[in-house]
This record gives C-alpha cells, sequence and structure tokens, in this order.
C-alpha cells in the first residue's frame, strides 16, 4: 500500500538555518491499516505527511503508494491515490461555492470536463450521503455559512467520496471544540471501516491514537521512535505510552551522557 | 438616445463579464484587459478594412484575446510572478503589438465598409436604426452569456471557480490549478477583446489608446452590479455584471451631459470612475460593518432583557 523507503528531509540545506527534519525514514504500512502518529511540535509528522502529499519535495529515499512510484509526482496528481484533511477546515472545500457543487468536484479525480456533472440522481445521492452529517437541506448553501465542525465533517465526505488509497488526516480535529471533535471522530471511523479505506492521522490526542486504528507510531526529532501493531496496540494504556517514550528518552539520555564523559 | 447608452453599455457588459472572470470568479488581478482590449478592437478592424468579413474579425478577436490570457497566465505560472505584474507585462508588451497590427498607426478607421452597426439597421429595418442596433448587441450579449453561465455551470467551469476560492481544493481533487489558471485568464481576455471588436465597430474605429484605464471601468461596473442583489447562481452574477455595465455608461452618460453644470469635462471621467470603484468599496465595507453593529445592539438588547428578567 505506502512503502517508504529510506526517507530523509532537509529544509535549508547548506545554510544556517539547516534543519533536518526527517533522518532516514522506513515505514510500510498495508492495505486496510489504520495508523495513528503521534509526537510533539517539530517532531516531523507534518512533514511526514507533507513527504507523501507532495506538498515539497523529499531531499532523498523513495515513496511507493499502490505499487507506484510517486516520489516525483506534484501533488495534485498524488492526489488521484491520496486524500487528505488539513487541520484547517476551510483548506477542504471552497467557500464561495454551495455544498452540492462542492461535492460535486469531489465526484471524480483528475481534470475535469465540459459535462453537467451536477444531476438530479447525483444531488439525490449526495442527500442520502449527507443525512449522517445532518446537511441534507442545505445543499445549495454556500460552505462558507458552515461551522468549522460542518465543514470538517463535509470535507471527510468529500474525501471518501472518490474512495482514495489512502487518507491523510493531519490533527483534523484539532480545530474542534471537543463536542465536535468527537462527532468528527466517529464520522471519520464509520467512513474509514465503510469503505475498508486505509489511513494514517496525526493527532495530539494520546486517548484518541490508543482507541483508534490498529497502529501507533511514535515520531520524535525526526526519527519513528516507537511502532505498536496488533496486540500490543490494542493492550495500550496512555499511563504505558507515556512510560514507553520515557524509557526510550532516557536511554537516549544516558548515552548521550556517556559520550560526554568519556 | 437612451437607446446608444444601452448598446454602448451592453458592449461594455462584455467586457465586465471578462473582468468578473478574472477579478471575482478566479480572484486573480489581471491588469492584461487594458492591452487586450485594444487588440480585440485592432484585430477586428483589419479583419473589415482587408475584406475578411464581420465574423471571421470577431472570432478573431476573440481567439487573440485568449491568446493574450494565455501569455499572462504562462508568465504567472512558469515563473511565480505575482499576476498582477504578470498582467502589467502582458499588457505594457501589448501596445507596441497593438500598434503593429494597426499597420502602425494609432488608430484605423471603419470607413466605407460593412460593420455589425450597418448591418443591424438592414436586418431589423422594421425598427428605427437605434433600435435595430440595440436588439443585434443584445441578442449578442444574451447569446454570449448564456454560454458562459453554461460553461460555468460545468464540471470544468464549477472547478474554476473553487479555485477562486481556494487553490488546495483543487489540487486535492487531482487537478493541476496552472492548467485552471490558463483556461480560466483565457476565457476572460477572450470576452474582453471580444468587447473590443464590437466597441470599434460600434465607435466606427479602432484606437491603439482604447484600453486606458478599462480595467477600473469594468471593476467599477462589476461592483455596481454588486449593489444591486445578491446570490451565488452563475446566472444571476452574470446578469447583475451586465446591468452594472449598462448603469456604468448611464452615469457616464449623466456626467457628459449634465457635468458642465459643475465643471466636469470628459478629461475627469478617469478620476470619477476611481472614485466611483473606492466609493463602491467603501460602502460595502460600512454595510457590513452596519449589519455587525445591528447585531452587536441586538445582542446586548437580548443580554440586557435576560438580566431584567433573571432579576
Amino acid at each position: 500500500m505506502l512503502e517508504i523507503q529510506n526517507v530523509t528531509k532537509v529544509f535549508f540545506p547548506g545554510t544556517v538555518n539547516e534543519k533536518v527534519a526527517l533522518e532516514n525514514i522506513n515505514l510500510h504500512v498495508e492495505k486496510g491499516d489504520v495508523v495513528c502518529v503521534i509526537g510533539s511540535n517539530g517532531s516531523g509528522k507534518s512533514t511526514l505527511f507533507n513527504m507523501i502529499a507532495g506538498t515539497f519535495p523529499v531531499t532523498n529515499g523513495k515513496i511507493i503508494v499502490d505499487g507506484k512510484d510517486v516520489t516525483n509526482a506534484p501533488e495534485y496528481k498524488r492526489a488521484f491515490y491520496i486524500g487528505r484533511i488539513f487541520q484547517d477546515p476551510t483548506k477542504g472545500t471552497s467557500a464561495n461555492m454551495s455544498i452540492e457543487d462542492n461535492m460535486n468536484l469531489a465526484c471524480t479525480k483528475g481534470m475535469k470536463g465540459l459535462k453537467f456533472g451536477l444531476t438530479s440522481e447525483r444531488r439525490k445521492e449526495f442527500r442520502r450521503l449527507l443525512e449522517p452529517i445532518g446537511l441534507q437541506d442545505r445543499m445549495a448553501d454556500n460552505v462558507g455559512l458552515l461551522s468549522g465542525g460542518q465543514r470538517q465533517a463535509l470535507t471527510l465526505l468529500m474525501t471518501t467520496l472518490s474512495k482514495p488509497s489512502l487518507m491523510l488526516l493531519d490533527e483534523h480535529t484539532a480545530a474542534l471544540d471537543p463536542r465536535n471533535a468527537e462527532i468528527v471522530m466517529d464520522l471519520t471511523k464509520k467512513y474509514i471501516e465503510d469503505g475498508k479505506l486505509t489511513a494514517m492521522m496525526v493527532t495530539h490526542n494520546m486517548q484518541f491514537a490508543i482507541d483508534y486504528g490498529n497502529r501507533l507510531i511514535m515520531m520524535d526529532e525526526g526519527h519513528i521512535i516507537l511502532d505498536i501493531k496488533g496486540d500490543e496496540k490494542k493492550r495500550l494504556t496512555v499511563q504505558s505510552l507515556v512510560d514507553k517514550f520515557r524509557e526510550i528518552r532516557k536511554k537516549d539520555f544516558t548515552s548521550d551522557e556517556g559520550l560526554l564523559t568519556e | 438616445m437612451i437607446e446608444g447608452i444601452l448598446v454602448e453599455g451592453l458592449i461594455f457588459a462584455i467586457m465586465a463579464l471578462g473582468i468578473l472572470i478574472s477579478y471575482r470568479i478566479l480572484d486573480m488581478a489581471d491588469l492584461t484587459c487594458d492591452g487586450s482590449v485594444a487588440t480585440g478592437a485592432a484585430v477586428a478592424t483589419m479583419c473589415i478594412v482587408n475584406g475578411l468579413g464581420i465574423t471571421m474579425g470577431l472570432i478573431l478577436s476573440f481567439l487573440v484575446g485568449v491568446l493574450c490570457g494565455l501569455v499572462t497566465a504562462t508568465i504567472h505560472n512558469k515563473l511565480k510572478l505575482p499576476v498582477l505584474l504578470a498582467g502589467i507585462l502582458t499588457m505594457t508588451m501589448l501596445y507596441s503589438v497593438n500598434l503593429r497590427i494597426l499597420g502602425n498607426k494609432a488608430n484605423v478607421s471603419l470607413v466605407r465598409v460593412d460593420t455589425l452597426y450597418r448591418l443591424f439597421p438592414e436586418w431589423f429595418s422594421f425598427v428605427p436604426s437605434d433600435v435595430a442596433s440595440l436588439i443585434g448587441t443584445l441578442i449578442f450579449v444574451i447569446a454570449v452569456t448564456v454560454l458562459m453561465d453554461l460553461f460555468f455551470r460545468s464540471d470544468m467551469g464549477m472547478a474554476i471557480g473553487a479555485m477562486g476560492g481556494n487553490e488546495q481544493v483543487i489540487i486535492s481533487q487531482g487537478m493541476n490549478p496552472a492548467t485552471l489558471k490558463l483556461i480560466g485568464l483565457g476565457l476572460s481576455n477572450g470576452l474582453i477583446a471580444l468587447s473590443g471588436g464590437l466597441l470599434a465597430q460600434y465607435q466606427g474605429f479602432a484606437d491603439a489608446n482604447l484600453g486606458q484605464g478599462m480595467v477600473v471601468q469594468g471593476l467599477a461596473a462589476v461592483m455596481i452590479g454588486e449593489f444591486l442583489f445578491s446570490s451565488n447562481k452563475i446566472s444571476l452574477i452574470t446578469l447583475r455584471c451586465i446591468l452594472g455595465g449598462i448603469i456604468y455608461k448611464g452615469l457616464m452618460f449623466l456626467g457628459r451631459k449634465y457635468g458642465y453644470l459643475i465643471g466636469i469635462t470628459p478629461n475627469d471621467f478617469k478620476l470619477l470612475t476611481g472614485i466611483l470603484v473606492i466609493i463602491s468599496l467603501t460602502i460595502a465595507k460600512t454595510r457590513t460593518m452596519a449589519s455587525d453593529k445591528a447585531a452587536r445592539k441586538k445582542a446586548i438588547e437580548n443580554a440586557m432583557r435576560k438580566e431584567e428578567t433573571n432579576a
């Protein structure tokens, strides 16, 4: 499904601001996996997502989605396989267009022709799909009138319409209040299960990361320091996660210390 | 006389539709217009003068206009230049190109040849010639507007509209924004040049300086239109744009006719148009501020009422 081989990303190479954001990352995600990615700010989660989605080119390494090498493909071409949802609810929809127009746009990927795609059949289908998020009676309203939670739910629905091979959820509930975050999270779970999608999700909420998905990755300083899957993931608690993190950090610390004293 | 204003307004409205595409639908400040409207006029005039015919003249002026838009969009896409600067570059280059098209003359007049505005009175000979011109122009504008409405209701047109609101959406849906910008700016300048082609036939000559200040005038028409009514339906948006164009020309007519009473001459029109745009923007702003204020007042009243009932 997703194969990341030796991916390194260096920002501002050769300048005083040079920063290694990702260092030799290797990751293999199976079809149907739901991977939660956690880590502190600046640990490289967002950079990793940007590399997969193609926002910036990689410095070195290979990215393969669905058996196709997309390392050098521009972002809009990768969008055929990858559906991405951002933290900012305004990024996934066009505010000055109606809900149905936005959904019509998301029905098929790629360049649009001169057809009139928005038929009454499609409208009916949209109505059915919009019912779970309670927007079925506002299809002709501009998206700009919706709340952040509603917009994010709509974005989620639009992204799943085209059945992407891989969903990238970039802290997509972080800008919402706890109640809306929960609604959007439940919808996420439902859409992923219904569509049997493969997903990667960045979150700062450890409880979310433990409750959802079948695999958990922790990143720190541009490395994947923890990769928990299967039964081990099921038994995971917040406390054991924190303990594991401390353990790894301490190990690093002692080895650093050792280096200094020798 | 009123027919004259309407014809002028309708021809001008086609250009305003072009401006509507670039400024409102694409949200790109494209200044190519100042050049491409004169290019359209020059191409149509030279075609007619050299016997290629009116139809060919208008088709070619549209296509050359599209080409102007493509140049601007390509400069913007490839060199990552702001579209404002790309437009200024194209506009400046077009000035020389326009003089070349006109055979190195500043203006060429359409004498002793058939133009649309000589043919309209023949086609609609059952009405006075002024009305005939109006009918002809109206049919032309309706045809253009209907085609434009249909285009922006197609999937591709919707994608262009969505890009104006949010470029990331287009990328996420697997479309290249650069291609959509090419199409959008091409169409916008095609319409603008087409309007120039009509204008040359209406006034009977093409002028290399025709385009000066056209962007601002078109923008004024778009903004006047937006005062009329608000809508998110493309057919109503184009309609109000056309009405805005006619009203703008009407205002200019009043300025010409009665302006002398307060000492205004046609030399002042560019200044006045600029002020009109600024006033429109100010009114639009105060309008939202006023509704915000009203909302706040209502909220305070509600809060006080609640406190009273609690107390």
